[in-house]
């Protein structure tokens, strides 16, 4: 009598651990480890950026994006902006095993990217470090994802040159490229001059040192002195309304004014005043405004959940959408790795795979038809330009690249950091 | 007694001028060098000596600010701004003269940011206190803006210069190799190491002519004339020894992150090092090393706390506490900035003396 109740005891136990062992097996939760600044200098932008990569990230999970019984955590760590901190919430995240990494800020992009090479994750610089990390044989776990400054130069040349053929003037327009006296306002710089000396505009380059906050001297002599027909504006921070007041107070025409992607929020039109931004231009690497398939989707998502979506996070859609753009990338990356190798087996150079397989991945036209390679790891540096119109940000264009050839020319010159 | 300086008699020079006198310290020193050199490294793992590492690099850089702000009373808020003058200076000449060994460079770094700090203390001679920060305020954002616009020095429109990480000499199946530091751990030595020299040079230092007349300096400085130092001198080698510390920092941190980039060394990070060096105490080498740990370690380690206690009590997911912890963290930050110079107002080295003084005279209240 005893014997079979032990057998049946332990077969049973044994068939438990054998479910047990089977559902470890299959269901694993991949970390995503990224950095924000919420309390430093940037607070303004991360605090809706990276609420919105975690909004993707649990959309996803919901969805089962990343197969039966997998998810994704999104491990986020606070630095402040603060270098040390920065290296310091990579290492955390990489204890927690991260396969995946979204970076956050200029110099944690650069003071990561040999960490990044040595550990073979894929890190995510949207907007940040360097533009030469598009080539993704020189950087091959760096993925800038979104249009990088020489792209957007392109682009807003490109669109300028449009605009100034389809309004039917003659010769060439004066350019004046205001931007604010940093490694990241200067950028640019090169591209500029490169498409300048090709197609021969005149052009002049106006420094605002930073913070930014009085750019009067800067703009009179745009508007004034050297009389532009256009203004390209690489500023950041509070430096794009001034700008835009600026310009306006000296009454030049809003729609020849095109901004970098930067100086592109509803709060920098907030800042300096709607109605004097009426007809600004700028460039957007991701959706703006909340009339998208995939805001509707997390907006359901809090109301299946029972809490209220955060409306006033989402309203700053410039931002929001952004970070819901940069977890959408990581999480398709992610999938693509399960797909690709199983997801007991992913490792991050998978996942870096899986960015090199993103194809045409657009949400339904909230991100641009990304095509990224191992050789670009930009995905064709897409913008879209959208004008202030009635106190709205509106879409005037289709996604857009601009001098293509001449910025991959850079793009390939650009050499591997050391290390 | 070994902690007692009751029946220690001082018989000739050698005792006299040890920096230890009683058998404690020197017991803990031994102590405190194997746990840092032996048992850390043994035991912690690649995030811990990560973090070990940037308490490390702060430490020297908080010690050399101390040197000029505590021990010679002159206030600096450029200390970053020299950083980084020995940032560039080793990532320029490792870039420049590929073969030139990593240890060159760093002392290379070190005697630029000497020579500039020198130059930029020259107005100590005339000014002081905030008429003097003030002044160095202007070293910081001249020398910002150098690296800034000088791109054939600072290595194009981005500012930063990358490096080749520093190699060392290593057996490997019975064959002497030169390998590349590539983890945490080779980086703990080369810190603690460079750490060590640093604090034994700063302990020998006030027991010199040079040291006690720094401290004569900000003393009194007219009285220290008047017994015959030189003011001028001294301060600015004054200057130029705070400099070199913060010149080998600001290597270490080029090292440690394989690039020079000057946005890690802005007026923010002068005004941490100057919290450092309030908060743990100002002249004392001890009290440095206490900022700087303080100051590194207080966000990460409140973020650890706040996270489990906001997962325990609150429930907050990871998007939550992401969200609401960064607030908090500053508010904590801040109150126990306050919480610590309200106790003691002359820093944690106060603190810790506080503590071995009662032990001093144990079991009675005071002698």
């Amino acid at each position: 009598m005893k014997h079979p109740r032990i057998a049946t005891l332990a077969l049973a136990s044994a068939a438990l651990a054998a479910a047990m062992a089977a559902g470890t097996a299959s269901a694993r939760e991949l970390v995503l480890g990224f950095q924000c600044d919420r309390s430093g200098p940037t607070q303004l932008v991360g605090n809706f950026l990276c609420d919105g990569a975690h909004d993707y990230i649990r959309l996803a999970n919901r969805n089962g994006m990343f197969g039966e019984g997998n998810s994704v955590r999104a491990f986020e760590i606070d630095h402040g902006y603060n270098v040390p901190r920065g290296v310091e919430a990579y290492e955390r995240s990489k204890e927690a095993g991260h396969v995946s990494y979204g970076l956050y800020g200029t110099p944690h992009t650069y003071a990561l990217t040999p960490k990044l090479t040595t550990d073979q994750v894929p890190g995510t610089s949207p907007g940040f470090g360097s533009a030469g990390a598009a080539n993704g044989q020189s950087y091959p776990y760096v993925f800038p994802v979104a249009a990088t400054y020489w792209s957007q130069a392109g682009a807003a040349v490109q669109f300028l040159m449009d605009e100034w053929e389809a309004s039917g003037q003659s010769g060439l327009p004066k350019v004046a490229y205001l931007y604010y006296d940093n490694p990241a306002g200067r950028e640019p710089l090169e591209i500029l001059r490169d498409i300048q000396g090709r197609i021969g505009f005149e052009m002049r380059e106006f420094a605002v040192p930073p913070p930014g906050v009085d750019m009067r001297p800067q703009v009179l002599d745009i508007v004034r002195n050297y009389k532009a027909d256009w203004v390209i504006n690489h500023t950041f921070g509070k430096a794009p309304a001034v700008s835009i007041k600026e310009l306006s107070r000296l009454r030049f025409p809003m729609n020849r004014v095109i901004g970098f992607v930067w100086a592109a929020s509803e709060a920098d039109m907030q800042a300096a005043g709607w109605e004097a931004a009426e007809g600004y231009q700028a460039l957007q690497f991701a959706g703006v405004g909340q009339n998208h398939k995939v805001i509707d989707q997390i907006k359901a998502m809090y109301a299946e959940e029972g809490k209220e979506a955060p409306d006033d996070k989402m309203a700053v859609s410039v931002y929001y959408n952004r970070g819901v753009f940069i977890g959408a990338l990581h999480a398709r990356a992610i999938a693509n790795a399960i797909e690709a190798v199983g997801a007991d087996n992913v490792t991050g150079d998978d996942v870096r795979k899986g960015f090199e397989s993103i194809s045409d991945f657009t949400l339904g036209g909230f991100m641009p038809p990304l095509n990224i390679t191992p050789e670009d790891h930009e995905g064709g540096g897409w913008v879209q330009v959208w004008q202030v119109r009635d106190g709205a940000w509106v879409p005037i264009t289709d996604w857009i690249q601009g001098y293509r050839d001449v910025i991959m020319e850079h793009v390939e010159k650009a050499e591997p950091p050391a290390g | 007694m070994i902690n007692r300086e009751t029946g220690t008699f001082k018989r000739t020079y050698a005792e006299d001028l040890a920096i230890f006198r009683t058998p404690l310290p020197k017991i803990a020193i031994g102590v405190i060098a194997l746990v840092v050199f032996v048992i850390v490294p043994w035991l912690g793992g690649s995030y811990w000596l990560g973090g070990l590492n940037l308490i490390g690099i702060a430490s020297l850089g908080a010690l050399g600010l101390n040197i000029l702000v505590g021990y010679t009373g002159q206030i600096s808020v450029g200390h970053a701004a020299f950083m980084s003058v020995g940032a560039y200076t080793a990532a320029v000449i490792l870039r420049e003269f590929p073969g030139t060994h990593w240890l060159f460079a760093m002392l290379g770094g070190g005697c630029a940011a000497a020579l500039v700090g020198m130059f930029f203390g020259i107005p100590s001679l005339r000014i002081k206190g905030l008429y003097l920060a003030v002044s160095t305020l202007a070293a910081q954002l001249i020398i910002e803006w150098v690296i800034n616009h000088w791109s054939w020095l600072s290595g194009g429109a981005q500012g930063s210069i990358y490096i080749q990480p520093p190699t060392f000499p290593w057996i490997e199946n019975g064959e002497l190799v030169v390998r590349k530091m590539d983890a945490n751990l080779h980086y703990y030595y080369l810190i603690y190491t460079v750490l060590a020299v640093g604090i034994v040079f700063a302990l020998n230092l006030f027991r010199s002519h040079l040291g006690r007349a720094f401290i004569a300096v900000r003393d009194r400085d007219i009285a220290a004339e008047i017994i015959g130092i030189n003011i001028f001198r001294t301060k600015l080698v004054a200057f130029g020894i705070a400099s070199f510390y913060a010149g080998i920092t600001g290597v270490l941190y080029t090292y440690f992150y394989s690039i020079a980039n000057f946005e890690s060394f802005t007026l923010l990070v002068s005004i941490q090092f100057l919290a450092m060096c309030i908060i743990g105490g100002l002249g004392s080498i001890l009290g440095s090393i206490l900022g700087a740990i303080f100051i590194t370690m207080l966000p990460i380690v409140l973020d650890f706390i706040l996270r489990g206690v906001g997962g325990a009590v609150f429930g907050w997911d990871d998007a939550a506490a992401s969200a609401i912890m960064p607030q908090w963290n500053l508010i904590m930050f801040g109150g126990l900035i306050m919480f610590f110079l309200v106790v003691e107002p002359d820093g944690l080295a106060k603190m810790w003396r506080n503590f071995t003084d009662y032990f001093r005279v144990w079991p009675f209240p005071y002698v």
